[in-house]
This record gives C-alpha cells, sequence and structure tokens, in this order.
C-alpha cells in the first residue's frame, strides 16, 4: 500500500518534471559543445541524497569548462531529474542519449535505479559512471563503478571490527532491499568462512524509512549482553537511519559496548543529524571529509566556493564523481574523441589521484582501486580516521566469498572481453545476470 | 609548521620528566609539572601520546587531574588554538566559556573557532572511563562511588579486583558494600572451593543482572560430547534454581517492554492519525496533504530551535502551539482555496490535495534544501528511565505517548463542550438542517479543517523528535494514519484512538516472530479481512478504488 502511493505520486511528479525538461531541452548553447549527462533525482526520496552529486557534477563541468574545455570545445551538462522512479531512469536515458545524443552520463544511486538503467545503455551502447557504493556481482561493458565494491568497503570494515575490535558477535541489520541483502550475504559467508558460529550472527531487514527501532534495539542489547563483544553491520538505507541512531542512543546502547558501522552514512547524512548519540560509532568509506591533505582542501574549498555554502559537506559518492569525471576527461584526451567505444577501451588503465592520497586506476572489470578508511562520528559531524589500509585496494566485481560467484571474473580487455567470464568452464555468460 | 616544533618539544620534556619518577613523586611542584606535561602530551596529535597522557594524568594524584579527565571523556577539553594551552569549555551562545584546565581560572568567551577539540577514539574512551571509575573509588559521594564500582565491573582485571578488595575492607556505606560484594561474587564463581562457589550463588540469585544471567547461563551450558562442562552437580543444580528464579522474572520484564513499545508506536499512529480523524474522519474530506501539515509542524519545531538555540527544551513547547498555529492556517488556506469547492466530489479532492502536497513539499525542498535537518532533542528528552537492570523505557518515547493523550483529551474536549465543537457535529450529521437552524457552515467548515490540520501540525512537533525532519516526512506516515483512521471507523475520535494503540500493539507483538517487515504486512493483511467482514464505517468504496 504504502508503496503503491510512493509509485503513485512519483509517476505523478515524473510526469510534471519531464515536461519542465522538454522545455530546458531543447535550449542549446551556441557552437558545437560536448554533452554531459547527469542522471541524478531531484525530487521525490531520493533527491535527499542525489541532488548533491548533480551539482558536484554541474562543479566539475564548470571547472572543466574553466580550464578550455576538451578537445578545444566546451562541455554541456544536460541535467534531467528521473524523479526517484525507478522505470523513469531507463528513459531518461534513452533520452539523453538518443535525443540528446550525450557522449556519457553520470548518475544513479540506488542499485535498482543502476539496474533499470542497464538494458538501454547497453543497447544504445553509452557511458555511466556510477559513483555509489554497491554490492557487486555485476560488471556491464557500458558502466564504469567509481563507488566501492564490497571488497573494498564491507569486507575491510568487518576485518576491523574482528581484529582491532575483537568482536565475537555480529547483527547484519539492513533495509529490505539488495544492497543490504547481498552485501549481507557476502558478509554472512565471509565470517563463517573465518569460523564464526552461525549462533553469534543475526540477521535483521527493515522496510525502507523504517521508524519505529524500538524493539529491534532492544533485541540488539540482548544480543550482545551474552558477554562476547558484539558489533553491529549496518546497511541501513540513508533515511531509516536516524531514528536507528537515536533509539540506541536513548536505549543506553553506547559506542564503547556495541559499536555500529555504517555503509551508507556519511558527512551529508551527518548533516541533518543531532550527533551527540552517535559519537564513536564507526563508517567505513573511501573518503572522508576530515582528511588531511592538500588535493581535498582544495576540493572542498571549491566545493563551498561553488555551492555558495562556507558549510556544506562533502561526501564520499563526491570523490567518486570527481574521480570518475577526471577519469573520462584524460580519457577522451587520449584517444582524441568522445566516441563510447573508443572511450571504453581508453579508460582502462588510467589512473587519477584520490583525494585522500593514492592513484586511483580503473581496471578492466571497470572498477577503480580505492583506499579503504574506517572513522569514528565525532560530534561536528566529521570522522576521525582510527584505521585505514596501508594502500589501494582494486575493486573486486564478483566475490570470492559466494560460492556461485568464485570462478567468476570481470575483464574487459582482450583476449576475455567479458563481465560475467567463468574462469573454470573458460566460457563468457554474456550480459546475462541475475 | 612551528606548534608542532613546540609540541614535539614539549613531549620531550615529558618523556625526560617521566625518567624521573622519583623526583616527580616525592616533590609537590614537580606533581604540578606532571600534571603541565602530561596536558600538552594530551594535546598531541597521535592517540598513542593521548592514552600516555591519560595514565600519566591518572597516576599524578592530582584532585585536577580528575577534573581534566572528567572534561576529556565528556567532550568539554579544548586546545586554545592562539595560546597551544588545555581549556575546559563550557557550550554557550557566543561560543565557549573557557576555564583554565590546569587551575580553574576563568579565560572569558571564546568563538568556537578559536578552540580545537580534544578528540577521542573508543578504546581511549573505554580505558578513560576505567581510569575514571579507579579515581572515583576514593570520592566522598556515595552515588560516585557506586558509579566507580559499576564502571570497574564493566570490563573487571586482577589490578580491578584488588582495588574492589581494598575498598570493601574500608568501605563503610551499605550499598556500596553491596555492589562491591556483588562483583566480587560473581568473581567467587571461578574458585575451587565448593562453599564459597554456593555462598557467591546464594548472593548472586537476588541481583540479577545481565553478566549474572550470563555467568549463570554459561554454568548450564554442555560441551560437544553433550558433558556438562561444570562438573560440581550441586553447583549446577543451584545455578539452575537461581536461573528460573531470574528467568520468571525477565518474562514479566519482557511482557512490559512489549507493551510499551507497542502503546508508543501506537501513540505516534493516534498523533498522525487524530487530525485526519477530525477532517476524514467528521468532515469526509480525502485530504491526501495531510503528512504534508505534520512536515510543517517539524519545520517548525526545527526553525524554533534555530531562533532559541541555547534553548532547547523551551523551543520545543513553543513549537507546539506555533506549529498549530501554522500548520491551521495553512490548512484553512487549502480548505478555502481548493477543497470547499470540491465538497461532495471525493476523488478530486483527492487528486487535488494530493498536488497541494508535492507543492508543499516542493516548496520545502527550495526553502530548506532537500537535505534533512537536524533537530536536537533536550536533555530531559534523551535517555531511558532505567527501572531495573532488564527494564528501561525510554524518555522520548514516555513524553509522546503522555503528549498524545492529552492532545486526545482536549480535542474530545473541545468537540464535547464548546461551541465549535457543537457546530462541527451538527454539520457532519446534517449539514442542510445545521444551515437551516443558522450554523453558518462554511466558516464551520474552515474551522473544522484548520482544527485537523492544526492537530497535524502539532503532531509534527512530536515526530521531530524520533525521525527524519526532511521533505519526505509527511509520505512516511500518510498512509498510516488513513489505515488507523479507517479502522478505528470514520467519524470516532474514540476509534482512532483503540485502533492506533491495538495496531501498535500487534505490531510490537508480531516483530519479534516474523521480522519487521511481515509484521507490516501482516497487520496490513489482517486489516484487510477486518474490512472485508465489517465494511461499515470503514474507508468508503470510491476511496479504495483509487487506492487500488
Amino acid at each position: 500500500m504504502n508503496k503503491l502511493t510512493v509509485m503513485f505520486r512519483n509517476t505523478l511528479v515524473a510526469g510534471f518534471m519531464s515536461a519542465l525538461t522538454c522545455f530546458s531541452g531543447s535550449v542549446n548553447a551556441e557552437g558545437e559543445t560536448i554533452k554531459v549527462g547527469v542522471l541524478h533525482s531531484l525530487s521525490g526520496t531520493m533527491a535527499i541524497s542525489e541532488t548533491t552529486l548533480k551539482d558536484t557534477m554541474l562543479m566539475l563541468i564548470d571547472e572543466q569548462n574553466k580550464k578550455g574545455g576538451l578537445l578545444g570545445k566546451k562541455l554541456e551538462a544536460v541535467v534531467v531529474d528521473p524523479a526517484s522512479n525507478w522505470p523513469l531512469f531507463a528513459e531518461k536515458t534513452r533520452e539523453l542519449i538518443s535525443k540528446d545524443k550525450v557522449a556519457a552520463i553520470f548518475g544513479c544511486w540506488t542499485s535498482v535505479s543502476r539496474k533499470s538503467v542497464l538494458p538501454v545503455i547497453e543497447e544504445l551502447n553509452g557511458l555511466l559512471f556510477y559513483p555509489v557504493q554497491y554490492e557487486g556481482e555485476e560488471s556491464s561493458k557500458n558502466v564504469f563503478y567509481t563507488g566501492a565494491a564490497p571488497n573494498q568497503q564491507a569486507i575491510p570494515a568487518v576485518d576491523y571490527l574482528m581484529n582491532d575490535l575483537k568482536t565475537k558477535r555480529w547483527v547484519l541489520a539492513g533495509t529490505d532491499y539488495v544492497y543490504p541483502r547481498t552485501t549481507n550475504k557476502i558478509l554472512e559467508a565471509y565470517l563463517l568462512s573465518k569460523g564464526v558460529a552461525k549462533k553469534d550472527i543475526m540477521i535483521n531487514y527493515t522496510p525502507f524509512g523504517h521508524s519505529d527501532w524500538q524493539s529491534i534495539v532492544a533485541d540488539i542489547k540482548k544480543f550482545g549482553s551474552a558477554g562476547k563483544k558484539t558489533a553491529v553491520v549496518s546497511t541501513i538505507n540513508g533515511d531509516a537511519n536516524i531514528p536507528f541512531y537515536k533509539e540506541l542512543g536513548n536505549q543506553g546502547v553506547s559506542a564503547e559496548q556495541i559499536p555500529v558501522i555504517a555503509f551508507s552514512v556519511g558527512e551529508e547524512e551527518l548533516s541533518g543529524m543531532d550527533t551527540k548519540p552517535l559519537v564513536g560509532h564507526l563508517a567505513a568509506w573511501n573518503y572522508f571529509m576530515s582528511v588531511d591533505s592538500t588535493k581535498n582542501a582544495t576540493f572542498i574549498k571549491q566545493w563551498q566556493e561553488y555551492i555558495k555554502n562556507p558549510k556544506r559537506v562533502t561526501n564520499d559518492p563526491m570523490e567518486a564523481h570527481y574521480i570518475g569525471f577526471n577519469m573520462w576527461v584524460k580519457a577522451v584526451e587520449k584517444t582524441g574523441s568522445t566516441d563510447p567505444a573508443k572511450v571504453q577501451a581508453a579508460i582502462i588503465g588510467i589512473e587519477f589521484p584520490n583525494l585522500t592520497g593514492g592513484m586511483a586506476k580503473m581496471l578492466p572489470n571497470h572498477h577503480i582501486s580505492k583506499p579503504v578508511l574506517i572513522g569514528e562520528i565525532q560530534d561536528n559531524g566529521q570522522f576521525l580516521t582510527v584505521w585505514q589500509t596501508n594502500k589501494v585496494v582494486d575493486g573486486d566485481a564478483w566475490s570470492d566469498f559466494l560460492p556461485e560467484s568464485k570462478a567468476i571474473i570481470a575483464d574487459w580487455t582482450a583476449p576475455i572481453n567479458c563481465g560475467n567470464y567463468n574462469t573454470k568452464t573458460k566460457k563468457c555468460a554474456g550480459q546475462n545476470y541475475k | 609548521m612551528k606548534p608542532i616544533f613546540f609540541r614535539h618539544y614539549v613531549c620531550l620534556m615529558a618523556i625526560g620528566l617521566l625518567l624521573l619518577p622519583g623526583l616527580v613523586l616525592s616533590d609537590e611542584n614537580l606533581s604540578q609539572d606532571t600534571l603541565t606535561a602530561a596536558m600538552s602530551k594530551l594535546n598531541a596529535a597521535y592517540m598513542t601520546e593521548r592514552s600516555a597522557a591519560i595514565e600519566q594524568l591518572a597516576a599524578a594524584q592530582e584532585p585536577r587531574a580528575i577534573v581534566i579527565l572528567q572534561a576529556l571523556l565528556e567532550g568539554h577539553l579544548f586546545n586554545l588554538i592562539a595560546e597551544n594551552k588545555l581549556v575546559i569549555g563550557a557550550e554557550i551562545e557566543a561560543g565557549y566559556k573557557l576555564s583554565d584546565a590546569k587551575n580553574g581560572q576563568d579565560l572569558g568567551i571564546v568563538a568556537r573557532e578559536a578552540t580545537q577539540k580534544i578528540n577521542l577514539n573508543n578504546a581511549l574512551r573505554v580505558s578513560l572511563r576505567k581510569t575514571l571509575g579507579r579515581l572515583e573509588l576514593n570520592a566522598s559521594e556515595v552515588k560516585v562511588r557506586i558509579h566507580a564500582v559499576q564502571a570497574i565491573a564493566k570490563d573487571i582485571d586482577p589490578e580491578g579486583l584488588v582495588l574492589l578488595h581494598a575498598q570493601l575492607s574500608t568501605e563503610k556505606d551499605r550499598s556500596v558494600q553491596d555492589e562491591i560484594k556483588l562483583v566480587l561474587g560473581l568473581e567467587q564463581l571461578n574458585s575451587t572451593d565448593k562453599p564459597q562457589r554456593l555462598a557467591a550463588l546464594a548472593l548472586l540469585k537476588d541481583h540479577a543482572s545481565p553478566a549474572v544471567v550470563n555467568r549463570l547461563n554459561a554454568l548450564q551450558e554442555k560441551d560437544a560430547t553433550g558433558q556438562f562442562v561444570e562438573t560440581d552437580a550441586d553447583v549446577r543444580n543451584s545455578a539452575k534454581t537461581a536461573l528460573i528464579n531470574i528467568n520468571s522474572k525477565l518474562r514479566v520484564y519482557a511482557a512490559i517492554e512489549t507493551v510499551f513499545f507497542g502503546l508508543s508506536l501506537g501513540a505516534v499512529l493516534v498523533l498522525a492519525a487524530i487530525g485526519l480523524a477530525i477532517t476524514f474522519g467528521v468532515m469526509g474530506v480525502i485530504n491526501m496533504a495531510h503528512g504534508e501539515l505534520m512536515m510543517l509542524g517539524a519545520y517548525t519545531t526545527y526553525v524554533m530551535q534555530q531562533l532559541l538555540p541555547d534553548y532547547l527544551g523551551l523551543a520545543l513547547l513553543l513549537s507546539i502551539p506555533a506549529a498549530f498555529m501554522i500548520s491551521a492556517l495553512v490548512g484553512i488556506l487549502i480548505e478555502r482555496g481548493i477543497i470547499r469547492f470540491l465538497y461532495g466530489r471525493p476523488l478530486e479532492t483527492l487528486l487535488a490535495t494530493f498536488g497541494v502536497s508535492l507543492v508543499l513539499q516542493q516548496t520545502v525542498r527550495s526553502i530548506f534544501s532537500p537535505l534533512n535537518r537536524s533537530v536536537a532533542s533536550p536533555e530531559w528528552m534523551s535517555g531511558a528511565w532505567q527501572i531495573n537492570d532488564f527494564l528501561a523505557l525510554t524518555w522520548n518515547r514516555f513524553y509522546i505517548l503522555v503528549f498524545c493523550l492529552l492532545v486526545f483529551t482536549l480535542l474530545l474536549q473541545i468537540l464535547k463542550r464548546t461551541r465549535l465543537g457543537l457546530e462541527v457535529r451538527a454539520v457532519a450529521q446534517n449539514r442542510n438542517m445545521a444551515k437551516a437552524m443558522g450554523i453558518p457552515t462554511a466558516r464551520v467548515d474552515a474551522l473544522t479543517f484548520g482544527l485537523g490540520s492544526g492537530i497535524a501540525g502539532v503532531a509534527g512537533v512530536a515526530l521531530s523528535q524520533i525521525t527524519n525532519v526532511g521533505p519526505n516526512l509527511g509520505q512516511a506516515y500518510i498512509v498510516d494514519s488513513f489505515m488507523v483512521v479507517v479502522f478505528g471507523g470514520v467519524g470516532n475520535l474514540w476509534g482512532t484512538l483503540l485502533a492506533g494503540f491495538s495496531l501498535g500493539i500487534a505490531n510490537k507483538l508480531l516483530e519479534p516472530l516474523a521480522g519487521a517487515v511481515l509484521a507490516k504486512i501482516l497487520v496490513l493483511v489482517f486489516i484487510i479481512l477486518f474490512i472485508q467482514k465489517r465494511p461499515r464505517g470503514l474507508f468508503p468504496q470510491k476511496g479504495r478504488a483509487v487506492e487500488g
């Protein structure tokens, strides 16, 4: 019922917004430009996260134009609003490629929106840069995954809890959709392989936007009072986090007793929360705003000036877009063309420095290498890095901890040229995703 | 660069001082120096140095050290950047009110940017709590000493045991003695002397705490071959009877807890639905913008808190009338501007108010940005009412429950005893007849809608304390609100109250058994079946056709 109303609403919003974009689409700048598609929801439930990424892209494009554009042409952003409506993401993609003839698309946040874009972008042979951490088990010829794969976020986080905090009991709590389900499946397999008993793992799913956490937090508290160090690995989606942490705080579950490590809570989400009850809880990302580096400081300054708000924060998916965009620029410069087929070949192996130090490199499986950072939440809404990998970690498209994807690799270079290649049977399953 | 060199220099000095322990302990002046040295170390960039500094401070035998450590743990210890000096800051509107960490001297007020907080991580916080526990064991207040014993017991080690033994022999106060005995009793269970173990069990069985339950459970465990880990049958049986005793108590606590959870979820549902019970139940208007009126209430709370950043509690209380006024005003505008042209056409009303809800959402998005806004909870609304080790009721939920009942009673009185209430009921029962009696129905319609909307705004204030304040706040509650009103019987306030509470409790009973997702589905299925059985007075046919 809830879902229906939301969908109903979304369709209405979508209809309205697409009417608007029809007008804006026809206004073209003079002279020849290279068009870049920005596919982020500006209305509906996901607007909360995606609007920032739209602004980030506009800033990056603006910045590139100040440097003289690309291949002697100016870049032009084509912004569309898929209104948090998954089928509309596919429609908008088609519109961007067929009608607006964009050279590349930067967009999507939720996995379900990416899955909905996938068939279209493959059919029309476009380019999509996807900036958010996700569950893996995918590698498309036309998609570049600049966010973290599970082995660049979830697995190191669990390692940290296991080795540094000596955690013995595990609560895997998530929102009920594809990213948490797959991530938790991988994590459970990983924990079992490390000798954790099944009775020491508690898995819990909640609906989107869940706001009444009383009994679940009480359960976690009970589960954690068995005398063994307990930690919560949270794949709870953005909006449900605030009531969750509030309830933790009110029921007196402190980070010292039962730390919660989150994969979807970043600086931006924290800026909308009362951070006092959260201090000491953890998050695993590949970028923190608090990382002290010259590059990062420049980026933050640029962003705050662009958005005209000296208090605005930066976050991990923003860095992913920053890297992805610059890699695309480098690849276009290298091949001298914006033709997606040529860029696809040229971008593999391209390197661009991370904001937090180290080099990001586009790998043959269309993922990038990233450092992994674990931070504790401070009461100013920033993270204090408590652990980090000493070098960058290569993104792995197909998890090695799931029996069904153990033998599968993705390699978009000759001779394999496949996103779903079985190293045992030596066969490519094509673009056949479950 | 310069401060860093300076810092290293001071650190070197600190290490140098550490190498002279004899001198440090013997001389009053030098003890002061340890304090200074440890303090500058606390200011260092690395957590390892901070950890060493904490130990040093703890060993300094200075009363001031406790004050500093306490401030550090509570996050009140800062570095005054300009002077590179440790200060204790109390938050006020203009910035921080500072006092020198070393001697408590008042240093006046500085801006927030002039200070840098001394950070802690979890590991340090744990060790700090333990250290403070040990230091506080000598405090003169009984409460502080009990707290200290509990802090030590949390993570017991041989050193802590020695301290507790020593304290027990000198301790005069009964309650502190009991607390220590309990901790030591748990430890005695590990001894090899049987009478001592049985005595410990006898002591523990009346002091149920999670630690005791865990320990008793461990005594019942079997190993892989099916043999009891605990070989002594007497100890085992004695532990078993104690456990049975404790477990029956625990079941009662669990039941109380579930009922409380259910009632508090119900209270939220009732608050969200009660305004709708007026507009939909009494007036028959399907108002899809009801959720957005709640959102406006929540944003009013946010604005109020921005206006009065230092008086969170007062801001919250003032938000209640303010939110009522704002939402009621918007409600009346909606009624006068749109709904009054659509009376008797529920389908069009539904679509029109739905459009209004989108407009309101996007307006808020444009004014406040699509990001969530942070609304803080005042001190008296955070934390829990700890009844015993196993039962704690959270304050925010408790207040919302009370608040819900207050709003309900007030509304009931308005409808029953005021002239407006009389007119509202008259118009609801027979519009034409009421008109004939000289009741200005148009005005009554506007006021009724305003009342329902105002209550939605008040509900928004309550919601701001438990959930996100963002443009989507209303969406999450609109379906639940309709569900409650329909389930309770349209047009009946008592029905709404009963429906909200019973749905809340049903949800909380099902949740542990079926999981949150399935519990929600089961409740919905139940309502569908219920409507099949008793369609009268429930959601009208037309409305449902639209929903489906």
